[in-house]
């Protein structure tokens, strides 16, 4: 299975990305310069985190317009994987491939703490690693990761099962203490409608190396070369 | 013309470039001529404290610089010092104290910026980054502003540049209140074969500018930070630079891929007096002469003139030095990632900067004279120590109300040792740091072992990014730490300096890494002040012998003087004297280190080095954060290192954890033991039961045993399983140790006790809340 992770100007997280879905996993892996158009070679298509173009009119907007992301487009309309992660799922956002919009944390401040989330779906290639409504520990690293959605859209979004994973309390419980930002509906990541699209702001990639402790991310990854084997 | 012809400035414009009258005549002497406008300001930076070090340079040289494992010492943009296995770190601090104070949020976030570009000029991928920050009070909302604005500085731009912020400490005292401090630290992995230097070579070679643009921010920065802050200060803050983390982070990028090409022969980062410093320390350096074209150079503003080129701070610049014939293979690189990379100039065989602009000479400087054979003020110290360090030392315990087992009563006022243990949990020097660190990433570039405030040191893998490396291969880390308790440096320059090397090693100890080297920075007052510059010589003295018998030495570090403030009166208030200490620690294997916190239920609990009922005076409350926060009375003698015990003590901890006999360690620092034992119970959210010896004596006040200070003393927590191999061990060491206790399975408390009655009985769940929201609760209050 090959991964593809786009590297703009300002993206930060795309080595630790390589570094689980190519060292840990060893599957083949290409770095994606944001000027490329063709990734016709790639099953998955991995946006990570950082600050992509400094972020600096509003995060993601900038990243949208790149020919990197333009063919990103393409690949999940042919229903390929795409993952976007912390600022990559900002950038699906304002790519129109999730909807919905990140705004700022609740307190204003950045947070870079590690939250407990409810895993919702497990039927996706992403999840089905996990058992349902397993209680899983991710990293968060953000100051822009509130989840806001108008009411029908959220509605949609809930009544088509939408969401993957909400921030919970240790016990599996929904709490506004639990929730670090504020996020509407405990909302830690989506995907779109076929499941092809996943967005959250957790890392799962600082989740995976046993190495340093916490591997709950690894599921994720796993699953999904499962899920292609499968299919193949 | 001569030096007998009148200045073609005023007394006031030499002084407006922080220059002295005896020096100007100097410069003088020097061209054999009067400077222009220019190349008055050209020597008014390069003359700075700042950047010449004119009157610490003979208190450095005492520094002990050599050793096995040092590759790069001090001279470069930063230290190099070889972990094994064909790991090379790099890792420097630096000062950004008065842009800070003028706005904290610009002035920490460019001081972020500028260390990171001191690792990655040499070379090496910055992989983590640690502060020290000192405040006032936090009581006082000047204050607050400063505290959370320094703090976005840093989130701002570390986060966005992708470099883990994974450690530091944070001081709140009112002698920082005009004047905070904000150092910054940052460790990098070589990734080029060769360490990058900064002397320039190769007659006829192309000098480069790369990066951002240029632009009037920053005018005159160095100078500004050897000035002394008063009221009008905030009026400067065209001298403080704006920092952009994107570029920054594009530019790491580009310089990494640059240097790898083999073209770039030599490299500076644009730091304090951006084109001056550079220009000059790169030709004096290599003992050439650079000729710079100030019409090549990327502007972001029109109508600048030779003196803004020549001073501006812009940040996120850099010059090079490339083989002739590749410079457009480093442009390409440059532009790939949207950054500037012009040809600005070339290398000459005579030894002198030579600026052009506009087809005319600007400004013509011999190379040395700016960055090397710059003047020394050799000056004499105190003979004896000043006055208020005699008052302070002339406090003793005695001096205290009576206290007996059940307590000790303060202003009429009877408290009990578990309320005293309260008050001290929640003083925002000991509380947890949270409110902190939580606006860092700490994670980024997953390699981070221990995360902030998790033990006393960070521990970061050592994992090159670039290239297939598989991840189990890279079991190596670096453990790295800043300390300085700045009030034991007050009240004893020379032991307080001895106490903040030791108590890094220590430190670093406690985490399982051996000592390797450090980088300080001097924070000071004015070295023209006979008091400033006594505290200043002692504390050098005391780095220089501890750094000497812990095997130590000094790669490097930065020297911010001038941290003073005027008061409404007009009357200097000197900071502290703080030399802060970062120093880095190998561990050979990131399996074999642990936290602070207790792991495991019924765990025994070691007190390793100077005993619990030492009489001695080994222990005092002199100068400790019990006598400042429950008797409001900075005094004493603050505790002095016993280097032989440090060094047991430290030697023994290391191999307990390694052993995996140890499996949490956590030193003895502000608050002391007791202090010391609640922050494990905290950090494992675990009670323990402890008890102290039966009988103590006479000499002992039950103050000092609880809360007393000292170096050499480290709590451990140990499995039952391996008490025999730990003990047969340790009964082979040439120190004090003693099984204090427990770790508790369902009792959430701290009790200890001594001959069947308490001195400390404690919920973990109040200490807890003590700890942990005394800075937030003062900063949402």
């Amino acid at each position: 299975m090959k991964f593809g992770v786009i590297v703009f100007p300002g993206s930060n997280c795309d080595r630790d990305v390589a570094m689980v879905t190519r060292d840990l996993l060893e599957q083949p892996t290409r770095m994606v310069w944001h000027e490329e158009r063709d990734l016709s070679d790639l099953d998955v298509v991995i946006v990570p985190g950082g600050f992509s173009y400094g972020d600096y009119l509003r995060c993601g907007a900038i990243a949208r317009f790149s020919p990197a992301m333009q063919a990103t487009l393409d690949h999940a309309q042919r229903g390929g994987m795409v993952l976007g992660i912390c600022n990559g799922f900002q950038v699906l956002t304002e790519a129109g491939l999730l909807p919905g919009a990140l705004v700022r944390n609740r307190d204003l401040n950045f947070i870079c703490d590690r939250p407990t989330l409810r895993v919702e779906r497990t039927d996706f290639p992403w999840t089905q690693g996990y058992s349902r409504n397993a209680v899983i520990t991710l990293p968060i690293a953000h100051g822009e990761g509130c989840y806001y959605a108008d009411a029908d859209t959220l509605k949609s979004l809930e009544d088509q099962q939408q969401v993957v994973f909400r921030y919970c309390t240790p016990e599996g419980e929904l709490a506004d203490a639990a929730n670090p930002n504020g996020s509407l509906n405990h909302i830690a990541g989506i995907c779109n409608r076929q499941g092809n699209v996943l967005g959250m702001m957790p890392h799962p990639e600082r989740a995976s190396d046993a190495m340093l402790g916490n591997t709950d991310g690894l599921a994720l990854f796993e699953g999904l070369l499962n899920a292609v084997q499968a299919v193949a | 013309m001569t030096a007998t012809t009148p200045a073609p400035f005023s007394p006031e414009e030499i002084a407006d470039e922080g220059l002295k009258p005896e020096e100007y005549d100097e410069i003088v002497r020097r061209l054999g001529r009067h400077p222009n406008r220019a190349e008055l300001g050209m020597f008014g930076v390069m003359w700075s404290e700042h950047c010449c070090y004119k009157n610490s340079r003979p208190l450095l040289k005492q520094f002990p610089t050599e050793g096995d494992r040092i590759l790069v010492g001090p001279g470069e943009n930063a230290g190099v010092v070889d972990m094994g296995d064909g790991l090379r770190l790099a890792f420097k601090i630096e000062s950004h104290n008065h842009p800070s104070a003028v706005e904290p949020f610009q002035g920490a976030a460019t001081g972020v910026g500028g260390i990171l570009r001191d690792i990655f000029t040499m070379g090496a991928r910055p992989i983590a980054v640690l502060n020290s920050l000192r405040f006032g009070n936090l009581d006082d909302a000047r204050t607050r502003r400063l505290f959370s604005g320094v703090v976005s500085g840093i989130s701002h731009y570390g986060n966005c540049v992708g470099v883990p912020t994974v450690g530091g400490e944070v001081y709140f005292d009112p002698a920082y209140s005009g004047n905070p401090l904000v150092n910054a630290m940052a460790l990098g992995l070589m990734e080029t074969p060769e360490i990058v230097k900064s002397g320039a070579s190769g007659i006829g070679n192309p000098v480069l500018y790369v990066g951002s643009t240029t632009g009037r921010d920053g005018m005159g920065g160095a100078s500004f930070a050897s000035a002394e802050l008063s009221e009008e200060s905030d009026q400067d803050r065209p001298a403080v630079q704006v920092g952009d983390p994107f570029l920054e982070k594009s530019l790491i990028e580009a310089c990494l891929e640059a240097f790898k090409t083999g073209a770039v022969v030599a490299a500076q980062d644009m730091g304090a007096a951006g084109i001056t410093c550079s220009t000059s320390e790169m030709a004096a350096n290599g003992g050439v002469g650079i000729e710079f074209d100030l019409d090549s150079v990327p502007v972001r503003e029109t109508e600048m003139v030779p003196y803004e080129f020549l001073l501006s701070e812009s940040q996120e610049r850099m010059l090079f030095v490339a083989q002739a014939g590749r410079e457009q293979e480093l442009i390409d690189i440059f532009e790939r990632w949207g950054l500037h990379a012009v040809v600005a100039g070339k290398v000459i065989a005579e030894p002198i900067v030579r600026i052009f602009f506009q087809g005319e000479v600007a400004a013509e400087v011999p190379a040395t004279a700016l960055a090397d054979n710059t003047p020394i003020y050799q000056r004499e110290s105190l003979a004896e120590p000043p006055e208020y360090v005699q008052t302070a030392w002339a406090w003793s315990e005695a001096q205290l109300p009576e206290c007996d087992r059940t307590g000790i009563t303060v202003a009429g006022q009877k408290q009990t040792w578990s309320q005293v243990l309260l008050q001290l949990l929640d003083s925002p020097i000991i509380a947890s740091k949270r409110w902190v660190y939580h606006q860092y990433d700490h994670q980024v570039q997953n390699n981070t072992v221990i995360f902030p405030g998790g033990a006393d040191a960070a521990v970061v893998r050592l994992r090159p990014q670039e290239g297939e490396v598989a991840t189990e291969l890279a079991h190596r880390g670096v453990a790295a730490t800043v300390d300085c308790n700045a009030r034991y440096v007050y009240l004893n320059p020379f032991e307080g300096a001895k106490m903040a090397v030791a108590e890094a090693a220590r430190n670093l100890s406690c985490v399982g890494a051996d000592p390797l080297a450090i980088t300080d920075n001097l924070n000071f007052g004015s070295p023209e002040k006979p008091v400033s510059y006594w505290q200043l010589a002692e504390a050098c003295r005391g780095l220089s012998e501890a750094c000497r018998e812990l095997s130590t030495p000094v790669t490097g570090g930065n020297v911010s003087l001038y941290n003073e403030t005027l008061d409404a009166t007009g009357t200097p208030q000197p900071i502290y004297p703080t030399p802060v200490v970062g120093m880095v620690g190998l561990i050979p294997d990131i399996q074999q280190t642990c936290g602070m916190g207790w792991r495991n239920a019924n765990s025994l609990i070691y007190l390793l080095g100077v005993a619990v009922d030492e009489a001695s005076g080994a222990v005092t409350l002199g100068a400790s954060e019990y006598l400042a926060v429950i008797h409001q009375t900075i005094a004493g003698k603050p505790p002095q290192v016993n280097v032989a015990l440090e060094k047991t003590v430290q030697a023994a901890c290391r191999e307990g954890i390694r052993q995996g006999w140890v499996q949490s360690a956590h030193d003895c620092a502000e608050g002391g033991l007791v202090v010391a034992l609640a922050e494990c119970c905290i950090g494992g959210d675990r009670g323990a039961t402890l008890y102290f010896p039966e009988t103590l004596p006479e000499t002992l006040r039950y103050d000092t045993l609880l809360f007393g200070e000292t170096g050499a003393r480290i709590v451990v927590s140990v499995d039952p399983s391996h008490q025999g191999d730990w003990e047969a061990f340790l009964a082979k060491q040439d120190m004090s140790w003693k099984l204090l206790g427990t770790t508790n399975a369902t009792l959430d408390s701290l009790t200890i006790s001594a001959n069947e009655q308490w001195l400390i009985n404690l919920p973990l769940s109040e200490m807890k809340t003590a700890w942990e929201e005394a800075i937030a609760r003062r900063m949402d209050g």
